[in-house]
Parts: C-alpha cells; structure tokens; sequence
C-alpha cells in the first residue's frame, strides 16, 4: 500500500475521479465489470443522476484533494435520460477546460467522455488511456503532500 | 470549502448520531475472490461513526438480509452501507431490507465493489482491496450525510399505447385488452401484421405464416378494448410513469377510412405501376393500393408520390371515399404505460454488395426467396431466378449475411438457419428434382423441434457445406453463379455452380428503433437494439418506468420468443395498471428561497418545465411532480439556492474528499 504512495515507485497507481451519471456511464463501467474488461486500479467513480449535475466546484474539490485526473462523463449526445443534461455538460466542460488549465494543470488531467450503458469495453479501454497518460506526467501538481 | 446549505426543509435526522453499519458481500467468489473482504471490513471499522461491520457470503440472500436486520436492531442503526454489486440491479432489494425495520429507504447507500472493482481487477487482488476499501469510504462518509425523502405516488391512467403492430405488438394489445385495459396500437404501415405477414411458412412446423397470423389480426381488429391506429407514427412523447401524453400522427390515406370498403377496384383502374414493396420490390403494385390481401383494417391507401392524379380511382370509387385534398391529422393520447415492438429490418446486402448481391441477377436475399415461395406471391409460389425467369434446379443458400462477421454485425441473428433449413425443405419439397447446398459457418439449433427440422432437410437431402464463400461471379453466358468455398470440414476448396443463390441476411435495428430511442430517451446497446433494464431478469423493462420492450426491438427473436415478451410486456403493465398508482423516485431539486436571488438561470436549464418563478416572492420554484431529478439546474445556480436530494453538494463532496487517504509521510 505505501509504494502506491510514493510517486516515483514504479507501480505507482494515479487516483483518478470519475464522475458517471446513472443511466449511461455508470452503467457503462457496469458493463465493462459484466464483460470482465480489465482495467487498471486507478478510477473511483462517483455516480449522479446525469452529467448536467456535475458542479465544477465537485471537479475543483477532486484536484485540491488530490486526483491525478477527473473525468467528467455522461450519456451520448441525444441519448440523455433527462432530454439534454449532457448538453449543458458540453458547455459547463469548456469552462472547466479553462479554469484548469489556469490553476496550472496540464490537459491530460481533464476528460469528458459521452459512453453509453453498453460501451463496457470503451469505459475500460478510456480508463486504460487515461492512466497510462496520467502515468507519463506523474502526480498532479496540486495532489497535498501525504495524500494517496 | 463549500458548506452544508440550510435548505429550509432540514429535519431532527442531520443532528442526531450517526450509527452506520456496513454490510461486505463476497457475491460467492465473484468479490470474495479477488477482494479480501475480511481486511476491507476491518479497516472500515476503524472508521468513525461505524458500529458494526460484517461479511456475507451473499448479503442479497435471506440470510444475508436477516443478518442486516438484526444488525440494525441490536446496535440501533441509523445508516446502512451495502458494498455488493450494482445499485441498478440491488439497490431496490435492499432500500425494502431497511425500510421493513423502520429507517428510511434512502438511508442507504450502495457501494460498487464487484462491477466497479473485483470483476474488472481480477489479477491485482491486493491494488483491488485497497480500491474497495477507498469505495466503501467514500460510501460511509457519504451514508452519514444521507438525509430521509420520501418516494411519491402518482396516479395511473389505465390506458395503454403499443408501438408496433407486428406480432409481438398485437399480442401485447391482445393481451391487455382481454384484461380490460384500453389499448392504443399504432402502427406506421398500413396494415398491422409486421413482418411475420410477409413470411411464406415459419419454422420448424412449416405451417403457413399468415395462415396462422391472419386470424390474430383479425382478433386485434374484432376486440374492442383496441383502437388500432394503422398508417400512424408516434411523434412526441411527454410526461412520466402512469402518465405519458402521446401524440400521433395519422398519415394521410387520401382517402375516407370510414367509408372505405377495401373492394380494391380502385386499384384495378389505377394505371400506374411501382414496385411491390411488400413482395420486396419483385412484381408490381398500383399507386392506390390494399397493402395485401389479409390486411387489417381492409382499406387501400394511395400513394401520393407516384400517383399522377388521373382521378380514375375517384371515378371508380362507389362509396366516393377518394379524397385527394386529405391531409395528416393528430392525436394526443394520455396513458399509463408504453410498450415498444417497433420490430426490425432484414439486412441489405445491396451497399456492400456482399456476395455480387445487386451486380449478378440471380442472387437474392432469403426474404425475397419468401416471397417467391408464398402462393400470393409475385410468381404464385414459383421458385423462378431474376435473370430469365427459369425454375433452378442447383440451388445455393449462404448463411450469415451481415451477420456473425466484424465487417456488418458481430451478433448471431439466430434465425437464419433455420430459416434456410425451411426453406430448402420447402423447394425440396415443392419440386424434389432441386439440388440444395447450405453453405454455413455453424448451425444453430436451440429449441423445440428446430434440431428435429435441421435432421429432416438432411434426410431430404439438402447437403450442408461448412464454409463462407470465398469468391462469387457470374457466368456472363448462363447467368449460373459460379462459387468458390472452402470446405472446411473437408479440408479442400470447392468450385460449384448454382442457377440461384439466395443469401441468409440478418436481422437489424429499423428507423423505428433509433425513434423509439429518441422520443423515451431508451438506452441503446452497441449492436444497435434497444436495451432492456437487466438482460437476465428484467428482460421486457426498460430503464424507463413505465416502458417496455417486446420483440426484435430488444434484439434477434424468433417468433415464438417474440409472442412471449408480447404477453410479458402486458403482463408486466398490468401491475401498474391495476393497482392504478406508481411510486417515483423521492430525489428532487429543492430550492432555498433565503439564498435564492431570482436570477432565472435556472429555468432554461429544465427541460421539464419544472421550475416556475414565483413572481410575488421574486424567487424559483421547483413543481415536485415535474422535476425528474437530474440535478442540472442545481449545478447551474449560481447561489447555491439550488439542491438536489440525496445528491447535494455536501454528499457528493463528501464521496471525492475521502477518494484519498492521508498517509503519514516517513521522516
């Protein structure tokens, strides 16, 4: 558990946050468990009932505790549970695009994904980019010190 | 850091003492087997506010609830957390668990640990119990923050709408309607019937399809509990569970349905021929037309586009019902429940030109062999090849045409051999002189009496070859198909010739689908049928309450599999139906007038319609029976006068502080 912690051990696991709303994406990573598509340790999701619920402040919280990287995902555009939450998602991300890369974070931190409750093998294979990604920069800048 | 918002309806449960418990299922092996469940319940209970912890070996179980039970009387409760499986499926299981000994249903709160973490970590078992441990953290620190909602009820209309008149369809109608709802059944072709009208003979009886459907059809027609609304699409869909409005669009026949009486002479003065689209393209049919014989309701529908406005039908017409000046009319219906059999399509090899489809005359798709086949059929029941109008003698079948192949389809349609089967017995019959090859990659034979039909076309003696053809062309002199396979059991390649080769095509989604999808916000899945909310034990539900799925619709069914989700659909509607009430979803946006300025922003942001200002006061207002609780107005209030029940900002936040853990860094 402690060589998890230190960023410079190789078998060091990023800590990402992803947000999933409950119709599409969270079963989406429900799908890649039923399919049993590996993936790394490193995503803890968090669900909602649709992206359009996601604040910025949930997304600014995350990094200033510690994520490696957060995503952000949601239904396919047209294919909201809720008509057109992922919509206003889109144009909530361009925000958070911004205000991220002001606090100095690189755009490999940052993700939104549209995957649908039957695209197990996309979450697990989005999962696996976004780690091996998140591995070649090492721990975010902001991650407080004794933090895992 | 963002504070608790005093959300004016705060009550005595945020002030008392949180006593959680936290239940680790091992789902048998499925987590035990990878997560070490002993060690994650033990750290757990190191954390504040956990009373007790325990690990069962199936917590869903009797045994597994009665443990949870008396867990929360002997050390008073107050807060469960379940790390099990998926919420989707479990989470109503054990919201009942708790509610049966007095705490509210939402103080529960559903940890992932299998489909999130055991399933899909399976060689990093100990990386896979220290991120259980993170996700049954983030569960406890959130249950304690869990605040009691109440679940609403709302009333039910006792009315029913099927989309989709093929089989599946009107036995859903059928069936709903002998129970004594009011059933409206619409359907976009001007005949109910579907597909299955346009079949021969089905298998594995042989028996004549519309034979056997016709009478149904007629039984739809006869019952009075069903409105059919042939020749009509669904166009809007608003409202919720219990009560859905609906509008339909009745396309214009052009003529009067009322007076109508389906004799057909307009058509036999109708000069213009097009087509036959229900003989899939083969023969011709008039621009005003009865779709087909059997068709129900019996009335012709003209077709506007190829029509040349002679007025010779309107001549003709005894009961003068022409009408060229009709125009689309509507209808908007209020019901409890919808049951979508929008059916399917056969695919069409014509784009790809899979096997010379569409360059070489004689071949055709197997659906269009049907129609051969079918004694009211463009040739009246003669087998003759495109090109010139010749019996064939060699007859090739190819199965798995967009199916079963990374290049169309991946899935198995699971009709295909048997209808192949069928068919061959069929010709083999009608004319034994006939020579079948099937050319297959695996027969498929599930079901009563299926293996029995595959052992009797062989004993007629059609010949199976395992394997795709590899190169298909065209003697340009005979018109024979000249194919080249690999026997793959025999270990050689082959060089045949057929005088027809008919194609085995597949099943695939229709326009109907993607609009069904759109217009109830239905999950689709990647090979494009619709999704049903568990494939294994809620197969006709949808993620939609109220919303069900018969048919091809959810992907590949033969008949009889299709006929039973019919009857499941309505038997699954009759719940509502009867007891004349649903309940909803407790989880709602809740506005606190004390912080809320009156910006508007907000309002757009619903697509319900749910907030409304309150002018008087000069603040926002969300309708409880409207919101649906997606939470996006919440994140779009710039106040924070907005929140969301049992997703406020403290809860959620709560979930992404303790993602992480604060390690003491060694000196």
């Amino acid at each position: 558990m402690s060589a998890d912690a230190k960023p410079d051990a190789g078998g060091w696991e990023p800590k990402i946050v992803a947000f999933c709303c409950n119709w599409c994406s969270y079963g989406g990573a429900d799908s890649a468990g039923m399919g049993r598509f590996q993936q790394p340790p490193s995503a803890r999701i968090i669900r909602v009932m649709c992206s359009g619920r996601i604040d910025p402040i949930h997304v600014f919280n995350a990094f200033l505790e510690g994520a490696d990287a957060v995503l952000v995902t949601g239904c396919h555009i047209g294919d909201c549970h809720y008509v057109n939450g992922n919509d206003k998602t889109k144009i909530k991300y361009k925000f958070l695009e911004h205000v991220v890369h002001e606090l100095g974070l690189e755009k490999e931190r940052l993700y939104l994904n549209w995957i649908s409750a039957s695209e197990g093998e996309k979450f697990a294979n989005f999962i696996r980019d976004v780690t091996e990604e998140v591995k070649k920069i090492g721990p975010s800048p902001l991650k407080p010190e004794g933090v895992a | 850091m963002n504070e608790v918002l005093d959300t004016g309806n705060k009550d005595a449960s945020q002030d008392e003492e949180k006593r959680v418990g936290v239940f680790v299922c091992e789902c048998g092996v499925n987590i035990g087997g990878v997560v070490d469940t002993h060690a994650v319940a033990d750290y757990i209970a190191t954390l504040p506010g956990v009373l007790v912890t325990s690990v069962n070996k199936f917590t869903c179980s009797d045994s597994g609830q009665a443990d949870i039970q008396q867990k929360i009387k002997e050390h008073n409760l107050n807060r469960v957390v379940v790390a099990a499986c998926s919420p989707k499926t479990h989470e109503p299981t054990f919201r009942a668990c708790i509610e049966e000994m007095g705490l509210n249903q939402y103080f529960l709160e559903f940890v992932n640990i299998r489909d999130h973490c055991s399933w899909i970590h399976m060689w990093e078992k100990e990386k896979a119990t220290e991120k259980a441990k993170d996700l049954v953290r983030m569960g406890v620190e959130r249950a304690k923050l869990l605040e009691p909602l109440q679940a609403s009820e709302v009333p039910v209309i006792d009315k029913a709408l099927v989309v989709g008149a093929g089989v599946a369809g009107m036995q859903a109608a059928l069936d709903l309607a002998d129970m004594g709802f009011k059933v409206y059944l619409v359907e976009k072709e001007p005949s109910i019937g579907g597909r299955m009208a346009r079949f021969d003979k089905v298998f594995p009886t042989n028996d004549c399809s519309i034979c056997i459907l016709g009478p149904k059809m007629v039984e739809v027609a006869r019952n009075k509990n069903i409105e059919i609304m042939s020749y009509s699409e669904v166009q809007e869909v608003d409202g919720y569970v219990g009560n859905f409005k609906v509008k339909v669009e009745h396309k214009p026949r052009y003529l009067d349905v009322g007076t109508c009486t389906g004799c057909a002479k307009c058509s036999e003065v109708c000069p213009v021929e097009v087509p036959y689209d229900f003989n899939e393209g083969f023969g011709t049919r008039k621009a005003i037309y009865v779709s087909f014989p059997q068709a129900v309701p019996l009335r012709a529908v003209l077709d506007k586009e190829n029509c040349i406005n002679c007025k010779a039908c309107a001549k003709t017409c005894e009961s003068k019902s022409i009408n060229y000046e009709q125009e689309a009319s509507f209808s908007e219906l209020e019901v409890g429940v919808i049951i979508g059999a929008v059916g399917f399509k056969t695919y069409d090899p014509a784009p790809r030109g899979d096997y010379g489809y569409g360059k070489y005359d004689n071949i055709i798709t197997a659906m269009e062999f049907e129609r051969l086949l079918n004694a009211a059929g463009p040739t009246g029941g003669h087998i003759v090849r495109p090109s010139d109008c010749k019996e064939p003698i060699r007859v090739g079948f190819v199965n798995c045409v967009g199916s079963r192949d990374k290049e169309t389809n991946i899935y198995c349609s699971g009709v295909c051999c048997m209808y192949t089967i069928k068919n061959a017995q069929l010709l083999k019959e009608k004319r034994p002189e006939t020579d079948h090859t099937v050319m297959y990659i695996d027969i498929r034979t599930p079901f009563r009496a299926y293996e029995e039909s595959y052992n009797r076309a062989r004993n007629l003696g059609v010949k199976f070859l395992r394997g795709r053809p590899v190169e298909v062309t065209e003697d340009p002199k005979t018109g024979n198909i000249k194919v080249r396979v690999e026997d793959t059991l025999a270990g050689e390649m082959r060089n045949l010739e057929f005088d027809l080769l008919v194609l085995g095509t597949g099943v695939v989604p229709n326009e109907g689908i993607n609009k069904l999808q759109q217009l109830l916000k239905l999950s689709k899945a990647t090979d494009g049928f619709l999704m049903e909310a568990h494939p294994k034990l809620r197969p006709v539900d949808t993620t939609i309450d109220g919303v069900y799925l018969a048919g091809v619709a959810s992907g590949p069914k033969d008949i009889p599999y299709a006929v039973s989700q019919g009857s499941a659909c309505a038997s699954r509607a009759t719940i509502l139906l009867k007891n004349k009430k649903a309940t909803t979803e407790g989880i709602t946006a809740i506005v606190n007038p004390d912080v809320c300025v009156g910006c508007e922003v907000c309002i757009p942001m619903c697509p319900f319609q749910a907030i409304k200002m309150d002018e008087q006061a000069g603040k926002a207002n969300v309708m409880k029976a409207l919101c649906k609780g997606c939470g996006t107005c919440v994140a779009a209030c710039p106040t924070g006068a907005l929140e969301q029940d049992h997703f406020k900002n403290n809860q959620v936040i709560a979930q992404v502080k303790n993602v992480f853990r604060f390690e003491e860094v060694p000196a």
